[in-house]
This record gives structure tokens, C-alpha cells and sequence, in this order.
């Protein structure tokens, strides 16, 4: 993976001593809370129901074991022993204090990490595919493309007020594991028929309030192109894009007024003067960072079989690897979703013990994935028992990736103070009422995602299932959505009709299971049996 | 407002030599029907592009920041100089010490901040970067250039 | 009753504005009548306070004080799923006074 070069550490090292300088101009009364708030934002200092909250940037999710260590070591150094892995691949601690921040920064400074622009009106952390590297199905790994724009994007001093917060997903591979579509800008890495590689763009997607799936307005930006063409789409967004009002102000409000033809005419015409200014790292840099993601040394002739006479352990293999491109290795996820959990959160000692096993079992290595779980990406088959065995002591073996009580789940009112309701009591009543009923491993894959406001942090709007959280006259009240997707086949969902309380939207979200196991067809998903019935059959056992 | 303009007296710090500009600025729209006016500001609004005919009879430009969180300033003050403007980019408004750096590396050559700032803090800002990931207008050598020469 | 809170400046702690000072507990709350805009104003000026705001509570029959909305109430309290890292671990029913 990708390692600092002594420019990279002077700039994380600089960054600390400016949110020290910052931090102290706020404590003496130089600087207004006001004028505050978008510095500490730019370095991941939120101001949460209980404290300050810190966000730390995990770019394209990936992450060494001993950056995993000092994620726990601040868990218990800082906080109160618990960190919470987001839906953009990063973690947050929900207990910080202002006068420890700075020297919290440093700690990730020593270790290569940092919380630069985890938050505020800039383009934030680059989210990437959780399989990069490893996944049998990519075309190449997409991480060094996100390393270039993660540089790029660093303290760019022309997009650090934008109308609004930005983010970027890189993926190369058709199946899409990072909702890059649901981006401000999605990058796809393809090939194009003369069998070059370049990057296809996709602009104004996203969830919140207005949520819409983003156009291609590019289909091959060549790669000694990819940070001009993002600096010309961003130029457009920051002059354009509309700073009136809040809720209208991210790049899919501009690209859906304008219309993609109009947005990428306007993008077309920056870039070709872009170009001319000179703005792009020459190939040499791109060719200098992939040697930092060069495979890792991987056995030859292992066996691809493992001893599945545990049927437990069967289970989690089936359900909790992913097929790797190197014969006798598969991902292994960890899934930080036991039933009745809150998910997302892994103790100090389990972020110890993640890191101590990708020491062992993977080269060093482990990823966040967006739906909130960890992946060690390159694990020998024939070493998969003994490391499920370890997982499993831990209460980290629960065998349920893309089940139904793999449910992404913002933090919610819980914690957030942004929040309408609480998610995360929901999610933990649904996991515990399938994990009861045993209905749970009927199902099959079932994305299931809430999110405690319009906001839309638990993704709802892209969940097979997804659930909003919404204040009704001061009480908690759920709406039901049904036909998202995340991924290749992106869509957003419909919701059902009137909300339910807290107890309701649980039988809600079993009745319609039930409309799923009646009418079924073969191997159908969840998914695919609502697009094929509707949501009629749906609404007449909800509210019929 | 003529009024709101700001006048040599306002601008805390300068980083050209040539003598400062001392008639008002109009607006875009005035600068564009009047021949003879040198300085022009812009407000947020505003398309910098506008003024690129004129760029040889302009001194000064001031880019107005109502309000330091409307980024739309940065873009205008890059697109004249790549332009090759280069006379005077002034700063104007709500301009603070944290966001100064990144007006530099736009290409912005002074300042007139609506509330005085302290110099000391402003001094310290300009100087904290060691280097810089992007190559802006303001001539300094990105970290890339810098590793592959 | 109308009373004050928001967040300690250093700690980002909740706090509740008690007539004299800022408390961690909203036992602690007065009723500040129409002298919110006055008591916010010179607190977040002196720092003492960040992030603050007057809402609407009630008094309980136990004498305790009840935020009218659930954020606050969440505030008051801590997360509804960590009873251990509330202000009142030993008191698993406090919960329910949160909903």
C-alpha cells in the first residue's frame, strides 16, 4: 500500500501544526465559532449531541495493521475505548475534546494517517472498492488513481469553499462495491476498444434530500487526463453551482438543472482550457505510486479447497469470502454486525486484534468497507479455519455479509445531531427479530440500510430495504422504501406509503419479506422480485 | 455602493511593488460600457471571463467575499491570471487569516480584509506550507514536479 | 420553562446553565424566563459556552426537568444504546425517561 514520501509527511505534519494554531486562536477568542466551524470541519472536528466527534480519513478504505493499532490506541487514549467505522470507509470517535484534537492529529500523523477533509464544503476522503487489489473481477487496482486524486485534492486551494461538500469514488471493476454512482463524481477504470485504459466519469450522483444516480458525462478521460478533467468539473461546480440554498447546492442539483449534455459542454470547454495550463502529474507519478500497490508476495500452488466438515464454519465461507484473482486466496470479510449490535462499532480490543490478524493472515493488510465491515484482503484458503476460529472468539465471526441483518446503519439520534431519529436501536430489534424467527437465512442476499434523517448517511435510499427515520410531531417515525440499489444496477428506492413507530417498522420489514419468500421465483434476490411484482403486492401487506 | 469600494488606505497588505491604483473600482457591468475606467470589481456572481478582452487596461481587480465561505472568488482570481493578467488582484471583504494562503496560490497579490488582521498570524499563514500538491498561478513547483523533476 | 444549553468549549461536554454557572446535569436547569438572548450572548462571548440555545422543558413531579424534545433528552442523558457510557449506568430505567 501506499506509503509517505517525506513531502507527503511534511504536509500531514503541517496540517497538524495549523489545526494546533487554529484550534488556540479559538480557545483565546480570535477566531468566532462561526469562523471556526469550516477550519475544524476541514480537519474532521464535528460538534456532536455529546462532544465533539473526530472523523479520520481512511483513504480508499485501506489500512495497514499498525495504523490499525493507533486507530485503537486513540479509541483509548482519546475516547472511551469504541470507534465507529462510516459509510464512507472512514472512523469516527464520538467523544473528543477540543484541547486533545491536535495532539490526537499528531498520533495519525506518526502512523501516515490524518482527518484532512473528512468533513466541510470540500472534496472529501476518496472511497474506492473494498476488493481492490484482490478482487477477481477488476481490470486493474483503482487505489493508485485515488492516490493521485487524494494528492490532488489535498489543500486545493481553489476547492476548499465550495457550494458544498464533494465526494469522489474510484472503482475498476463492472461490479460496483462503492456505490460510485451515488458519487458527486463516480470514477469508473475500463479499457476502451483499443485496449487502452482510461477513466469514465460520472457526475451529480447522490443520496441526501434529492437523491439521483449520476450520469456518465465522460466515457474515457485518458489517464494523463483524469486531474485535469477533475479540476475542469470542478471549476464548473464551484462557479455554478448554486450557493442560495443549502439543500440545492451539491453538483447533482447543477448537473440535473443544466442537464448532463449542458454540464458536460461546460465541462468540455474548461478542460480544453485546462489543458493548456499544464496542471497534470506526468505518468511517472502514477506509475510511481502503483509500484506502492505491486502485489504482495503471494504463494504459488496452495490449495484452493478448504476442510468444510464444520458446518459453521462452511457457512461463514460461503457467505463472508470473496473470490481473490490469486489462486488459493480469498477476502475474508469481518463482519461488524453481530445480531443485536450496534453496527459499525468495534471495540479497542477488536481494532487490536483486526490488526494483529491482518499482520498474520494478510500481508499487513485490511480494508473498511462502506457497508461498515472489515476485510483482510489476501487470506490463504487453507488458513481460513483457523483465522475464522480466532474471529469467531471475538464475537467478530457472525456469517452474515449482505444478509439481512448486515444492515448499514448511520449513528442516528443516538449520537448525531443532525439526526430526526434513532437508527440504530432499529437496526439492532431487526437483526435480533430474523436471528429469532430464523427466517433470516431464508432470505438470501438482502441489503437492508437506514439512515436516522433526509440526509441520508445510512445510504436508505440505495438499500433493497431501506428505512428513514423522521420526527412526527416530536416522535420517532420510520418510512419504509423498498427497490434500492447501491451497486451495477443502481437505483433508488420507493417508499411504501405512511411511516410506523419503532416496534412497526420491524413487523414492517418482516411482512415484506414474507411478500418476498411467496413469490419468489427461482434464485431470485429480494431485489429482483420486487422489480419483477411491483410494489403493490407490498403495500397490500403493509397497509392492506 | 461607490461607497463600499475600497481605497489604498483599506488594503493591509500588498505583495507587488508597482504604485498602488487609487481610483475606485466599478462594477463589472459599468467597466464593461465605460472605455476609459482601469480597475474593475467583481462580485461573486460575476463572470470573470467577461473582463478578458480588456485585460491589457486593467490595473486592479478586487474580488469581493461577501462572506469568506463563497468560494466562487478563487475561481475568478485563477481564471484572470491564467489569462496572464497581472496586475493587481486585490482581495476584498470578509477575507481571514485562515483562507490568505489559498488566495495567494490563486493568484490574489493583495489584500484589503474588512476587519484588520492580526499580522503576526497572517505572516505565519503565508509561510506554514512547505509545499504544494497542485500547480496554481502562483508559480511554485508542485510536489509532483518536484519528485520526477 | 425555558432553559439554556450547549457545549462546553474545550470538552465539547453537554451542559445546562444552572442561574450561575454551566452544569453537566439537566437536574441542575432554571427556568430562565425571557433572559435567554441576554445570559447566551455575554456566555458565548466570555467562551464559557459554545454552541448554545434556549428550548422548552418541564418540570417533573420528582422536581427533575424534562427537555421537551428527544435530541435534548438524548443530550441529557447519552446514547439510548450505551447505557454504560450514560450519565446514569446504574439506572437502566433512565432510558425510558429519554423516549
Amino acid at each position: 500500500m501506499y506509503k509517505y514520501d517525506n513531502y507527503d509527511q511534511a504536509m500531514v505534519d503541517a496540517r497538524v501544526e495549523e489545526f494546533r494554531d487554529q484550534a488556540r486562536r479559538r480557545l483565546e477568542g480570535k477566531l468566532t465559532e462561526d469562523q471556526f466551524k469550516p477550519l475544524r470541519l476541514m480537519n474532521g472536528l464535528y460538534l456532536q449531541l455529546h462532544a465533539y466527534m473526530l472523523r479520520v480519513a481512511v483513504p480508499y478504505g485501506t489500512l495497514n495493521g499498525e495504523q490499525m493499532h493507533a486507530l485503537a490506541d486513540i479509541a483509548d487514549k482519546y475516547d472511551r475505548g469504541y470507534g465507529h467505522f462510516t459509510t464512507r470507509q472512514n472512523i469516527q470517535y464520538n467523544w473528543i475534546k477540543l484541547e486533545d484534537a491536535g495532539d490526537i492529529l499528531a498520533d495519525l500523523a506518526k502512523v501516515e494517517m490524518h482527518a484532512i477533509q473528512t468533513s466541510g464544503n470540500c472534496i472529501r476522503n476518496i472511497s474506492s472498492d473494498h476488493f481492490a487489489g484482490a478482487a477477481a473481477d477488476e481490470l486493474v487496482d483503482p487505489r493508485p488513481y485515488a492516490e493521485i486524486l487524494r494528492q490532488w485534492s489535498s489543500f486545493h486551494p481553489e476547492f476548499s469553499y465550495l457550494p458544498r461538500k464533494f465526494k469522489i469514488a474510484v472503482i475498476a471493476s463492472d461490479t460496483d462495491r462503492a456505490a460510485m454512482r451515488l458519487h458527486d463524481i463516480g470514477i469508473q477504470i475500463v479499457r476502451n476498444e483499443a485496449g487502452e485504459i482510461g477513466a469514465a466519469f460520472y457526475v451529480g450522483g447522490g443520496m441526501g434530500r434529492t437523491p439521483m444516480v449520476a450520469p456518465c458525462i465522460h466515457d474515457f478521460v485518458p489517464l494523463d487526463q483524469l486531474v485535469t478533467y477533475s479540476e475542469a468539473c470542478l471549476r464548473v461546480y464551484n462557479r455554478y453551482g448554486r450557493r442560495d440554498n443549502k439543500y440545492k447546492a451539491r453538483i447533482k442539483i447543477l448537473v440535473h438543472e443544466l442537464g448532463k449534455e449542458e454540464y458536460a459542454r461546460q465541462v468540455e470547454e474548461e478542460f480544453a482550457h485546462m489543458l493548456e495550463q499544464g496542471i497534470e502529474p506526468p505518468l511517472a507519478e502514477l506509475e510511481r505510486i502503483k509500484t506502492y500497490f505491486a502485489d504482495p508476495a503471494f504463494k504459488t500452488d496452495l490449495p484452493t479447497e478448504a476442510d468444510r466438515s464444520d458446518p459453521e464454519f462452511a457457512l461463514w465461507m460461503d457467505r463472508n469470502t470473496h473470490p481473490h484473482k490469486q489462486a488459493g486466496y480469498v477476502s475474508a470479510v469481518i463482519s461488524l454486525k453481530p445480531v443485536g449490535g450496534i453496527p459499525g462499532d468495534a471495540s479497542a480490543e477488536q481494532m487490536h486484534l483486526m490488526a494483529e490478524l491482518a499482520k498474520e493472515y494478510s500481508f499487513d493488510e485490511c480494508r473498511v468497507m462502506h457497508t461498515q465491515n472489515i476485510v483482510l484482503p489476501h487470506v490463504e484458503i487453507g488458513r481460513l479455519h483457523e483465522l475464522w476460529s480466532k474471529l469467531e472468539a471475538a464475537g467478530l465471526g457472525t456469517p452474515n455479509l449482505d444478509q439481512i441483518d448486515d444492515i448499514i446503519a448511520c449513528p442516528g439520534l443516538d449520537y448525531c445531531s443532525l439526526a430526526n431519529a434513532r437508527s440504530i436501536p432499529v437496526a439492532q430489534k431487526i437483526s435480533k427479530r430474523f436471528a429469532e424467527t430464523g427466517k433470516g437465512d431464508e432470505l438470501g442476499q438482502l441489503k437492508l440500510k437506514i439512515s436516522g434523517c433526509i440526509n441520508a448517511c445510512g445510504h436508505h435510499h440505495a438499500g433493497h430495504i431501506g428505512i428513514l427515520g423522521v420526527d412526527r410531531k416530536g416522535v420517532e417515525n420510520y418510512q419504509l422504501l423498498l427497490g434500492g440499489s447501491e451497486a451495477e444496477d443502481c437505483s433508488l428506492g420507493k417508499i411504501t406509503g405512511p411511516g410506523f413507530d419503532e416496534d412497526g417498522i420491524v413487523d414492517a420489514v418482516e411482512k415484506a419479506t414474507d411478500v418476498y419468500l411467496a413469490n419468489r421465483e427461482g434464485s431470485e434476490r429480494f431485489l429482483d422480485t420486487y422489480r419483477r411484482i411491483g410494489m403493490d403486492p407490498f403495500k397490500e401487506a403493509l397497509y392492506g | 455602493m461607490a461607497e463600499d469600494f475600497t481605497s489604498p488606505d483599506d488594503v493591509q497588505f500588498r505583495f507587488r511593488d508597482d504604485e498602488t491604483v487609487a481610483v475606485p473600482a466599478v462594477t463589472v457591468d459599468s467597466f464593461i460600457d465605460q472605455t476609459n475606467a482601469n480597475a474593475v470589481r467583481i462580485e461573486p456572481g460575476d463572470d470573470a471571463r467577461d473582463l478578458l478582452p480588456h485585460l491589457d487596461h486593467i490595473a486592479l481587480v478586487e474580488v469581493n467575499f461577501p462572506a469568506f465561505g463563497d468560494g466562487r472568488g478563487y475561481s475568478a482570481a485563477r481564471i484572470l491570471r491564467e489569462a496572464g493578467y497581472e496586475g493587481e488582484l486585490r482581495a476584498v471583504g470578509d477575507v481571514l487569516v485562515d483562507q490568505i494562503a489559498y488566495m495567494r496560490r490563486c493568484g490574489f497579490d493583495s489584500f484589503a480584509p474588512q476587519k484588520r488582521l492580526d499580522e503576526a498570524d497572517v505572516e505565519r499563514a503565508l509561510s506554514h506550507w512547505p509545499e504544494v500538491y497542485q500547480k496554481t498561478v502562483d508559480g511554485r513547483a508542485p510536489i509532483w514536479k518536484l519528485r520526477h523533476g | 420553562m425555558k432553559i439554556l444549553t450547549g457545549n462546553d468549549l474545550k470538552t465539547g461536554a453537554v451542559v445546562w446553565w444552572d442561574g450561575q454557572n454551566w452544569s453537566l446535569h439537566v437536574e441542575d436547569a432554571v427556568d430562565v424566563g425571557d433572559r435567554a438572548e441576554e445570559i447566551l450572548g455575554r456566555e458565548e462571548a466570555a467562551r464559557r459556552v459554545n454552541a448554545s440555545y434556549a428550548i422548552d422543558a418541564t418540570r417533573d413531579e420528582d422536581g427533575g426537568v424534562r427537555p421537551a424534545h428527544i435530541k435534548d433528552r438524548v443530550r441529557a442523558l447519552g446514547p439510548t444504546v450505551r447505557p454504560d457510557l450514560t450519565l446514569k449506568p446504574a439506572e437502566p430505567e433512565a432510558l425510558n425517561w429519554v423516549i
